[in-house]
């Protein structure tokens, strides 16, 4: 739900990163803090247990830069990624307009990926928000582990793609950060299907980080234009 | 289904008359500021004395705490809980839903009481459910606040290089 003021020229919009527990949603968020200039960003608020488990969530507010004379003011925030706190994982949800989710790349975690994945579309269902619709990325974090999973695996189980209905989008869509493949593309059964754009990324050391942050920031804002 | 919730905007007449009713309701209940926030924890207004904290980080968690007891009072049989009140030893805080968008949170010590507040701020909450209410209407009939980035692809594109 972005929130435009004439009074103050600001645009605002919310951004979830989203995924399984101890997959690197706090570390993003972090990352982003220590790297953007002190002025265009606000505090980092950490909603945490005494084990640094996110119990609520973390938020960060940063400004990306000014479009038609209004400040685009991003909020960033993670879920907790335990499941036992889905009913706050679901109140932070509540007029997002962009989402990434950050996938455990370690094949041991492939399951733990996937039911947060068929959470998110649960819970954003409930709020009657559409994923397949909205700006949605997804980033493969933890590539520079040994046990990490080929992104094509990765991408069969958690990105295999919806299907397109709308004739006029049934296309093929070159995947500007991918060169070869594509986000809208048609498979051998004849349905065309689209990919949410992924990002390959290594959270602690900053790899992919901002990447990421870019793609849904630029999404989001492309549904204002 | 909608993509996503739905964008609303708000233009300086809208702004003017939000803060004329703060004002008025500032000055009525001796409350030190009033603050209104947008449920998905955005930042709309702050009127009274400039706040000592960091109001973006204070108007996120404020929306946190209305979600997190929306859904306390569903566990107990209530559809919500309309306001909410903390108490502290010199510094207290009261909020209200409006129009189950918007929460105003009111910041007063001891110079005045939760009772006096609580009775002044009445027709300031229904002042506001009308101003919003019709904000609102007004973004919906016209499917959504206009497209002020329409055409600005190419900026979006190089803000992002």
């Amino acid at each position: 739900m972005s929130m435009i003021n004439y009074a103050s020229r600001e645009i605002n919009c919310k951004i979830v990163y989203y995924g399984p527990g101890l997959g690197g949603k706090t570390t993003n968020l972090e990352h982003v803090y220590g790297r953007v200039q002190p002025d265009t960003r606000g505090k980092l608020i950490s909603l945490a247990t005494e084990t640094e488990r996110t119990l609520f969530f973390d938020f960060l507010p940063v400004d990306l830069g000014t479009i038609r004379g209004f400040k685009t003011r991003f909020h960033l925030y993670t879920v907790p990624g335990q499941v036992y706190y889905n009913a706050s994982r679901k109140l932070i949800l509540k007029g997002v307009d962009g989402i990434v989710f950050v996938a455990d790349s370690q094949i041991e975690r492939m399951e733990a990926n996937q039911e947060a994945m068929q959470n998110l579309y649960d819970n954003m269902q409930e709020y009657g928000y559409d994923l397949t619709t909205m700006p949605f990325v997804i980033q493969y974090n933890k590539r520079d582990l040994s046990n990490a999973a080929p992104v094509v695996e990765l991408q069969a189980a958690l990105n295999p793609g919806w299907e397109v209905r709308e004739p006029s989008k049934q296309r093929i869509t070159p995947d500007p950060y991918h060169a070869g493949e594509n986000l809208v593309e048609q498979i051998s059964t004849g349905e065309w299907v689209e990919h949410a754009p992924y990002f390959e990324a290594v959270a602690v050391t900053g790899d992919g980080v901002f990447d990421t942050l870019k793609a849904v920031s630029k999404l989001v804002l492309k549904t204002l234009a | 289904m909608p993509v996503g919730a739905a964008s609303w905007s708000f233009t300086e007449d809208d702004y003017g008359a939000i803060l004329k009713a703060l004002q008025q309701f500032l000055h009525d209940s001796n409350s030190r500021s009033a603050l209104l926030v947008d449920r998905a924890g955005q930042l709309v207004a702050t009127v009274g004395e400039p706040p000592q904290f960091d109001p973006t980080a204070f108007a996120t968690l404020t929306a946190a705490d209305f979600s997190a007891n929306d859904q306390l009072a569903r566990l107990i049989g209530e559809t919500e809980f309309s306001s909410l009140f903390h108490q502290g030893e010199q510094e207290s805080m009261y909020l209200v839903d409006i129009a189950r968008r918007v929460i105003l949170v009111i910041l007063f010590d001891t110079r005045t009481t939760l009772g006096l507040v609580r009775l002044k701020v009445k027709p300031t909450v229904e002042e506001l459910t009308r101003l919003f209410t019709e904000l609102f209407q007004r973004d919906r009939a016209q499917e959504g606040p206009p497209n002020i980035l329409a055409g600005a692809e190419d900026e979006i594109d190089r803000l992002f290089q």
